[in-house]
């Protein structure tokens, strides 16, 4: 039975991808974005841009008020207590090197910093290089067989040294939610502060950070159908507090001397440089249409078109899931066959999947391969786009085998 | 030769599902490399792909070895030796590889975004012959 998606034509993209032919299966590395980001771009530069928080003149304070506004909004999306815990960063990527250079100060060598088996590279590779510059150590959360945490094994691991808990919410290979409230409960009650890196999490349905009960999260606006260019760092204000200061110019500064200066405080503080205005009020715009639709349906229409994805998946010979998804993408391999030539074959038939690592090679090395295809999914695919995708599966392997 | 056979059979293919046959036969026909060959020395980075390449010089001229474990792939290293077989370091420079991939109507395939193999393959080729 056909599956549309109610929300399809509010992304010009889709139809535009359709008329070259191109499915888009590949959201959980970036999405399409709404015609409201659109809108708000070109009304921002079509308007007249300006800097925030400098000039005293109208453009710079309607660009100011805009981009404020738009830390409002994702505070109320995530449901922070303030919009002063929102930190705009340039991308997730830059928020956990922000946390992880500014918490540095804390740390000594043969302290602990955990992250788990299935981080994205994002969110392993700043601790990483964290931990070598301190002589900490990594320790490295085992995940089961169905790509969660363990959570025995975790609350084991995660100890009086630990001193920071880096995971997921969601992964973006395997799909699967972490086992988040009794990880950072237990990771609190060690001392340790909590970061959840957000980006795939974010997307699928709304996640309350209070109740979460992390000190950082960190999402970026690209994945949640924004502008690339903008990442958020929500953190609770006593964490915030912790963090020193990392990069420097701009209007971060609050006095400064030829050899000496001092600084502003979270968010401002963080924000060196100039912000990515545009991209910071398109994300506010795209807060405002997401926040539009009937969050249910939403859910609904994914976890339906997730069920396809799993059922069609499963109906193939050889095809071994990585995991077991949960939300929003699938991971595979097909026995025999190499994930290159099967990407090769279904871009030739205009199927926009991702191939490789994705961004977490040693969870690959880990499953014994070298990469694996994924198929992710966004608000606005629609069952077709699976029959596509499957027709092009079939095709591709009639060929290869 | 083998170029100009291979051109005109890709020039006459129709379709993807064609060409995709095509550049598997190619790849059939790849000479394959000794266990010593597939060596951390002569792999070529990069790619999502295992892809190595040898080569040597003999008379000034190149001659190159390639395979890979994906088999599309291995079909494009095939067309990329027929072309460059045998010339020497000049002719190699003054080549324009994207003409020939586009003359077989493959010059996507030369995009440097990572799931694509063939692109480090030509740096690493450029490579090879700029240091000899």
């Amino acid at each position: 039975m056909f599956q549309p998606s109610p929300w399809r034509a509010d992304f010009p993209a889709i139809a535009a991808l359709q008329r070259q032919h191109q499915t888009y299966l590949d959201s959980a590395a970036t999405t399409q974005k709404p015609q409201a980001l659109l809108d708000a771009l070109n009304h921002y530069y079509g308007h007249g841009a300006a800097n925030v928080h400098r000039a005293q003149h109208l453009p710079g304070a309607l660009a100011t008020q805009a981009f404020e506004t738009s830390r409002d909004k994702v505070a109320a999306w995530l449901n922070a207590a303030e919009s002063s815990q929102i930190i705009f960063t340039h991308g997730a990527t830059s928020a956990l090197n922000l946390l992880a250079y500014g918490l540095e100060y804390r740390f000594e060598a043969g302290e602990e910093i955990a992250v788990s088996a299935v981080e994205h590279h994002a969110n392993l590779l700043p601790w990483q290089q964290l931990a070598q510059r301190r002589n900490m150590r990594l320790v490295v959360l085992p995940v089961d067989e169905h790509g969660r945490i363990d959570l025995d094994q975790a609350l084991q691991l995660i100890g009086p040294r630990t001193r920071v808990l880096a995971v997921s919410q969601l992964s973006n290979v395997l799909g699967t939610w972490q086992p988040l409230p009794a990880l950072l409960a237990h990771a609190r009650a060690q001392g340790a502060l909590t970061v959840v890196d957000g980006a795939q999490g974010v997307v699928h349905g709304r996640h309350d950070v209070q109740q979460l009960g992390c000190d950082f999260y960190v999402f970026s606006g690209h994945k949640l159908y924004g502008p690339e260019g903008v990442g958020v760092l929500y953190g609770l204000p006593q964490a915030l507090a912790l963090l020193r200061h990392w990069q420097f110019g701009g209007e971060m500064v609050q006095l400064a001397d030829y050899h000496s200066a001092s600084f502003r405080p979270a968010p401002l503080g963080f924000e060196a440089g100039t912000p990515p205005i545009a991209g910071v009020i398109g994300l506010g715009a795209t807060l405002d249409y997401l926040a539009s639709l009937d969050a249910r349906a939403v859910e609904n229409h994914e976890a339906s078109l997730h069920q396809h994805l799993l059922r069609g998946l499963a109906d193939r010979d050889g095809v071994r899931v990585l995991g077991t998804p949960q939300a929003a993408l699938a991971s595979f391999v097909i026995e025999g066959v190499h994930n290159a030539d099967i990407a090769h074959l279904l871009t030739e038939q205009g199927i926009a999947v991702r191939a490789g690592h994705h961004c977490a090679m040693p969870l690959l090395k880990g499953l014994g391969l070298e990469g694996a295809i994924r198929v992710s999914l966004g608000l606005y695919n629609d069952s077709d786009d699976l029959e596509r995708f499957f027709d092009a599966l079939d095709q591709a392997l009639e060929l290869l085998r | 030769m083998a170029a100009q056979e291979a051109l005109q059979s890709f020039e006459q293919a129709r379709g993807w599902e064609q060409r995709a046959r095509l550049l598997m036969q190619m790849g059939d026909r790849l000479a394959p490399l000794s266990d010593a060959e597939k060596c951390e020395n002569n792999r070529v980075h990069g790619c999502e792909s295992l892809v190595w390449l040898v080569a040597e010089q003999h008379d000034g001229q190149w001659q190159f070895k390639a395979s890979s474990d994906a088999r599309l792939l291995r079909g494009l290293l095939a067309l990329l030796l027929v072309r460059v077989q045998g010339l020497d370091s000049g002719e190699l420079v003054g080549l324009d590889l994207r003409e020939w991939f586009t003359r077989l109507g493959l010059e996507r395939q030369l995009s440097p975004s990572r799931s694509n193999g063939l692109h480090a393959v030509l740096q690493r080729m450029a490579e090879l012959v700029s240091a000899s």
